[in-house]
């Protein structure tokens, strides 16, 4: 198996882990998101495909997440939703740009997949990834967070509408135990 | 012979002349000022924080309104931090979308230290590296005039790094409400608020 290649968390069945996955995209389209700006991440898989695949669907491959934060306020702007996928790590590189959504109250909707979490084997990813949510609040961005597959569609839906109908910035925060442990030998 | 340095605002008045629906983004800073000083606009979006956003902003304003022409005016110092949106925007390609940057190669916000572009580096030669339709030096107002009918008349995604002046000019400052001029901007395209 290659190494960007995930496995389940310990006892969820193989439908679980790709049903949640599959879940994400359609729930986007139907809170009206029209643009999906993102930084590849394995965890993403599924939503970066069904949103490249979409000719409905504008998809922005980013080369640092805050590049996203910009995009994503010309296209409310412009009168567009839409929503940032991004790993932990990515959270970093968004700091100082969040200040566009504190002070000028743009919605935002982002997807975050853990590392540094649970049952990391890179000890490298620890330092953001044990921050992650605290600094997301800290920058004024409210959070939610699914370790289990079934939370994920609730929060998410929630996470959209109080982005959306309250110009919040919001984050769901999807953990590693939800998305299973990096297999790192092959 | 050297030609005389542009003078960056009426470098904005010229781009901005007759703007007609031209949607208008700014970096923070000078730029700012210097479309504040060409008039106040409900289609203008002014920056004062998020630096290296303001091409980002331009493109997903281009993005989600394709039938308007965009335009980012910023400064060297800004495009400098978000160097890697030049790779984005070339790949996302909009056919509506310049941004033109007020190079007058120095941080002049912060006591006028000299800037990378101001030490040789050539911004339009990235965006040319990374596929700009078209990628301009402009160092003479009659060039500014001609990139100014080029906004507004032919479709591309164009890149022009407009040398100017160092001195600062008198500040006049955009509103700082940031929720203001964003309801202010979506109003005017027909867009509500919350």
């Amino acid at each position: 198996m290659p190494k960007t290649q995930t496995q389940p968390h310990s006892g969820a069945p193989a439908e679980d882990q790709s049903s949640w996955q599959e879940q994400i995209y359609p729930i986007l389209k139907s809170s009206g998101i029209k643009h999906i700006a993102y930084v590849p991440d394995a965890g993403h898989a599924k939503s970066i495909e069904s949103a490249c695949a979409d000719p409905e669907m504008q998809s922005v491959v980013l080369t640092t997440e805050e590049e996203g934060l910009g995009y994503l306020a010309g296209a409310w702007l412009g009168g567009d939703r839409g929503a940032l996928l991004l790993q932990s790590s990515g959270v970093g590189n968004c700091i100082n740009t969040l200040a566009l959504q504190a002070c000028a109250r743009f919605p935002l909707l982002m997807l975050v997949t853990m590392r540094g979490d649970w049952a990391e084997f890179n000890p490298w990813q620890n330092p953001m990834g044990q921050q992650t949510e605290k600094v997301l609040n800290m920058m004024g961005v409210l959070t939610w967070r699914a370790d289990q597959p079934e939370q994920v569609a609730p929060l998410l839906k929630g996470a959209a509408t109080m982005a959306f109908d309250g110009d919040t910035a919001c984050a769901l925060i999807l953990g590693q135990q939800l998305i299973g442990a990096k297999e790192w030998v092959q | 012979m050297t030609t005389e340095a542009l003078n960056r605002r009426a470098v904005v008045s010229t781009l901005l002349n007759n703007r007609d629906d031209l949607l208008v983004v700014t970096g923070l800073g000078s730029p700012a000022y210097d479309v504040m000083a060409a008039g106040d606009h409900d289609q203008n979006y002014y920056l004062w924080a998020a630096m290296g956003s303001a091409a980002m902003i331009g493109l997903g304003i281009a993005t989600a309104q394709p039938r308007r022409k965009v335009l980012v005016i910023t400064g060297d110092g800004e495009m400098l931090m978000g160097t890697g949106s030049l790779a984005t925007i070339a790949v996302k390609k909009p056919d509506n979308l310049t941004i033109a940057i007020l190079d007058n190669g120095h941080y002049g916000e912060t006591g006028m230290q000299l800037s990378h572009a101001g030490q040789g580096i050539e911004l339009h030669r990235i965006a040319e590296a990374c596929g700009f339709d078209s990628t301009l030096a402009i160092s003479q107002m009659s060039d500014v005039e001609s990139l100014r009918d080029r906004i507004y008349s032919e479709p591309g995604l164009r890149f022009a790094t407009i040398k100017v002046d160092p001195a600062n000019q008198p500040r006049v400052l955009p509103p700082r409400d940031g929720v203001h001029v964003k309801n202010r901007f979506r109003h005017s395209l027909g867009f509500g608020t919350i």
